[in-house]
């Protein structure tokens, strides 16, 4: 009882005590921040040195040059190609591998194997497994193809698992009450939960699949980034710019085309 | 009268032998349940919570796994029956929930048309193909639970009378031989809770098929029930007629006695 009261009358004095160890750890991130400024000889001089050489760059990209748009828009339509395709694909095998690695539908047989399989998807960036690809499959447009359907799973397969296994049991009972099969509660008591959140989550992977389907072509698996890549190589800073312009237009379009998508599924 | 229809008006609608079920080993919530149901009407299982009425309703459409005993219906036994025959048999059981249990996301009309879905293949229902039948028999039963013109609302627009109407509504779209209401009132207004007990009456009489409903309110229970099972403690303690209970058999099966005025 004594102790409290101390504690208490101290409370009562300053209710904003300074926590020492939450000081130490700021004090402590602030030194590595100097440290590793100075490490990488990060100085002023440095910095003002690539600010200028940016400058020029930038004096190099404009005007953009659009004279070779037959090469653009044949890199812009294999890009979409590649991110279309496998954003269907991905995502209708999304469905299934989200299915299996839902816990509250599934036995712990079937959900572990196939949490540990999804988790693998996600494990590499996607650079690395376009690399992985490119160097298994070949050259082209395949392995862009393969590169974001396995980063789809990794990524939308988890989601769908975890939207459905927050769903409302009750309304599955009642389902399986009527004698229906498994697909069938599937179809009609686990779907109508989760199929707007699926849709939202189906909109934001095709969006990240365009983005990431103009970089898999850096290193060879197809697309406008292979395009962007040489352009950079050859220093042709008015087409770079040009691809830059165009990228940011296509990702505009699908932000804009997954809105209206949500807006439909709503 | 044809001979199979004499069979049947012979055999019960549902026996219920020696019914067991222990959620955790040695514990057992049923304690042996026997009862017998050969006439058609409301049959009212009443008793504290936490008794097991709702663990008996559910062994019998086998929402839960009994441990033993037998649930004859339908000349099967359904503690044993597993895959397409459970299935089969489930469809023929109508259920209503204490808190409707309506997918939300589906309208009215889908939610009803649901009880066909042990009737169709998997294929048959994501192609949405319910046969002209059933969906004109969907749209009579609205009428009857007079919601027709919320046929194409979506369920979560409903309020909880209007959405036990519709969860009834999916119970006897099953075209049930027995039906199952765990609480259908209990989340409901007093004369809410009359309509639906109501319907639940005329559906019964209307099919000429039991329907057991387990209830809190006594009252309600003895008002339109024929036959009344009182539970207590996993057992039956009262089987008979509602005119039958005295204050003796209610703290019998309640206990104490401060409640009864």
């Amino acid at each position: 009882m004594a102790r409290l009261d101390v504690s208490a009358t101290e409370l009562r004095k300053n209710p904003f005590k300074r926590n020492w160890l939450v000081t130490g750890a700021w004090v402590a991130l602030a030194s590595y921040m100097v440290f590793s400024f100075s490490a990488m000889g990060l100085s002023w001089e440095r910095i003002r040195l690539g600010l200028g050489i940016a400058g020029k760059l930038m004096d190099r990209m404009f005007p953009p040059n659009f004279s070779r748009w037959e090469l653009l828009s044949s890199g812009l339509a294999e890009s979409m190609e590649i991110a279309i395709i496998a954003s269907v694909v991905g995502i209708f095998l999304s469905l299934f591998f989200g299915l299996f690695a839902a816990r509250n539908l599934m036995p712990n047989w079937v959900t572990v194997p196939m949490r540990g399989f999804i988790a693998l998807c996600r494990t590499f960036h996607p650079v690395i497994i376009a690399i992985l690809f490119v160097k298994s499959v070949g050259f082209g447009a395949l392995a862009g193809i393969l590169t974001l359907i396995v980063a789809s799973v990794g990524f939308i397969a988890k989601l769908f698992a975890e939207a459905i296994e927050e769903i409302s049991l009750k309304q599955v009972e009642a389902i399986r009450a009527t004698g229906a099969g498994f697909l069938s509660i599937i179809l009609f008591s686990v779907m109508p939960q989760v199929f707007s959140r699926f849709i939202g989550f189906s909109t934001y992977q095709l969006d990240s699949n365009l983005r990431n389907s103009t970089m898999v072509g850096m290193v060879g698996a197809g697309g406008l980034g292979g395009t962007l890549f040489s352009a950079f190589q050859r220093f042709d800073y008015d087409f770079v710019a040009a691809i830059l312009i165009t990228i940011i237009a296509l990702i505009m379009l699908g932000e804009v085309l997954s809105n209206v998508v949500r807006k439909i599924f709503k | 009268m044809t001979s199979a229809q004499a069979n049947l008006e012979a055999s019960p609608f549902l026996e219920i032998k020696g019914l067991v079920k222990e959620y955790t080993s040695g514990n057992p919530i049923l304690k042996g349940i026997d009862i017998t149901i050969n006439e058609p009407g409301i049959i009212a299982i009443i008793g504290p919570s936490g008794t097991g009425k709702s663990t008996l309703l559910r062994c019998i459409n086998r929402l839960i796994d009994p441990t033993a005993g037998q649930i004859i219906f339908d000349q099967a036994d359904l503690c044993k029956a597993k895959g397409q025959q459970l299935r089969k048999l489930r469809r023929q059981v109508g259920m209503v929930f204490q808190e409707y249990n309506l997918v939300e996301r589906l309208t009215v009309i889908e939610n009803v048309l649901t009880g066909r879905l042990g009737y169709m293949s998997a294929w048959q229902a994501w192609r949405r193909k319910f046969s002209r039948e059933d969906i004109d028999t969907a749209f009579e039963l609205l009428d009857a639970v007079g919601l027709t013109e919320h046929a194409k609302k979506r369920a979560d627009s409903l309020s909880g009378g209007q959405r036990q109407r519709v969860g009834i509504a999916r119970a006897v779209m099953q075209d049930p031989r027995v039906l199952l209401a765990d609480e259908p009132t209990s989340s409901l207004d007093p004369k809410t809770a009359v309509e639906i007990m109501e319907l639940l009456e005329g559906f019964s009489m209307q099919k000429n098929i039991p329907a057991l409903v387990n209830i809190h309110d006594v009252s309600l229970a003895s008002r339109f029930a024929k036959r009344v099972i009182g539970m207590s403690e996993g057992v039956i303690v009262y089987d008979g007629s509602p005119s039958d209970i005295t204050d003796e058999h209610l703290k019998q099966i309640y206990g104490g006695e401060s409640w009864l005025v």
